[in-house]
C-alpha cells in the first residue's frame, strides 16, 4: 500500500511517500504507526508521540482502530493547522 | 435555481470582489452574501513572522471542504458558498483563505459561513510553517479549533 507523510511528520520520515508492505499482524492504523516507529531512527522520531499522530485512508479521517485492509493510500500528519 | 458552489486551492491571491460577483451573477434570489477572509498575522505571541507557508494534502483537502460545503448546503438554505484556500508562501497582510456564503436571508448566511471556517481549521488537511527570527517552525493546532468545530455538532 502507498503510505503518505506531511509537514513535520514528513520532515521527520524524511520522504514524502513510499510503498511499504507490512505483515499480516498488522491489522489498524495504530498497528501500523506501531509498526511504522520501529523501521528506523527517522520514523521513531516521526511517530514517538502516536496519540498526536492523524491519519487518513484514501482521503478520509480515521481512528486508530480502523482497518487498513483494503486501502489504497494512507496518511499520516499532524494537527491541521488551515484556514 | 439550483445553487452556485466552488473550492479552489490555488497558490494565486483571490480577489473577493469578483468571486462576491460570481456567487451573484444573474440571479435575484439572493438577499445576503456573507464573506470571511482569513489574513496572515505579522506577528505571534509578541514574536514578528517574516511569512507563512502553507502545506496542503492534494485530493483530500478538496475532498474534505466539498463534505464540509455539502453539509453547510444541507443544513442551511444558502443559494450558493464559495471556498478559495492559498497554499505556499505567503506574507503577512495577504489573504489566506475565502469563505462566501449567500442565502435569502442573512441568519443562514452567517451561520453557514461560520461553521465552514471552524470545520475548515479543525478537519481540513493543511499545515502552516510559520518563519521567525528565530528559524522557522511548524504551528501547533489550538484547542479552542477543535472545539469551535464540535460545537456545531450540539444540538
Amino acid at each position: 500500500m502507498k503510505v503518505k507523510y506531511f509537514a513535520w511528520v514528513r520532515e521527520r520520515v524524511g520522504k514524502s511517500e513510499e510503498t511499504i508492505d507490512p505483515p499480516a499482524n498488522v491489522r489498524t492504523v495504530g498497528d501500523l504507526i506501531a509498526w511504522l516507529a520501529r523501521q528506523g531512527e527517522t520514523y521513531a522520531h516521526a511517530f514517538e508521540k502516536p496519540l498526536i499522530i492523524r491519519a487518513a485512508i484514501d482521503h478520509t479521517h480515521v481512528q486508530p482502530d480502523a482497518a487498513i485492509a483494503g486501502a489504497r493510500e494512507i496518511a499520516f500528519f499532524p494537527p491541521m493547522t488551515g484556514g | 435555481m439550483t445553487a452556485h458552489m466552488t473550492i479552489r486551492i490555488q497558490e494565486a491571491d483571490f480577489d473577493i470582489a469578483r468571486e462576491i460577483s460570481a456567487l451573484t451573477k444573474g440571479r435575484t434570489d439572493v438577499g445576503a452574501v456573507v464573506s470571511f477572509s482569513g489574513v496572515c498575522r505579522g506577528s505571534e505571541d509578541d514574536q514578528s513572522v517574516s511569512a507563512l507557508t502553507l502545506e496542503h494534502y492534494p485530493g483530500m483537502a478538496e475532498a474534505e471542504i466539498a463534505r464540509h460545503a455539502e453539509t453547510a448546503m444541507s443544513r442551511w438554505p444558502l443559494t450558493g458558498l464559495t471556498v478559495i484556500h492559498r497554499v505556499g508562501r505567503i506574507s503577512p497582510g495577504e489573504n489566506i483563505v475565502l469563505v462566501l456564503t449567500a442565502s435569502r436571508h442573512r441568519q443562514a448566511a452567517f451561520q453557514a459561513a461560520e461553521f465552514l471556517m471552524d470545520y475548515l481549521k479543525a478537519n481540513a488537511p493543511f499545515w502552516k510553517r510559520e518563519e521567525t527570527a528565530a528559524g522557522t517552525a511548524w504551528v501547533d493546532a489550538r484547542s479552542h479549533d477543535d472545539a469551535a468545530a464540535a460545537r456545531w455538532t450540539k444540538s
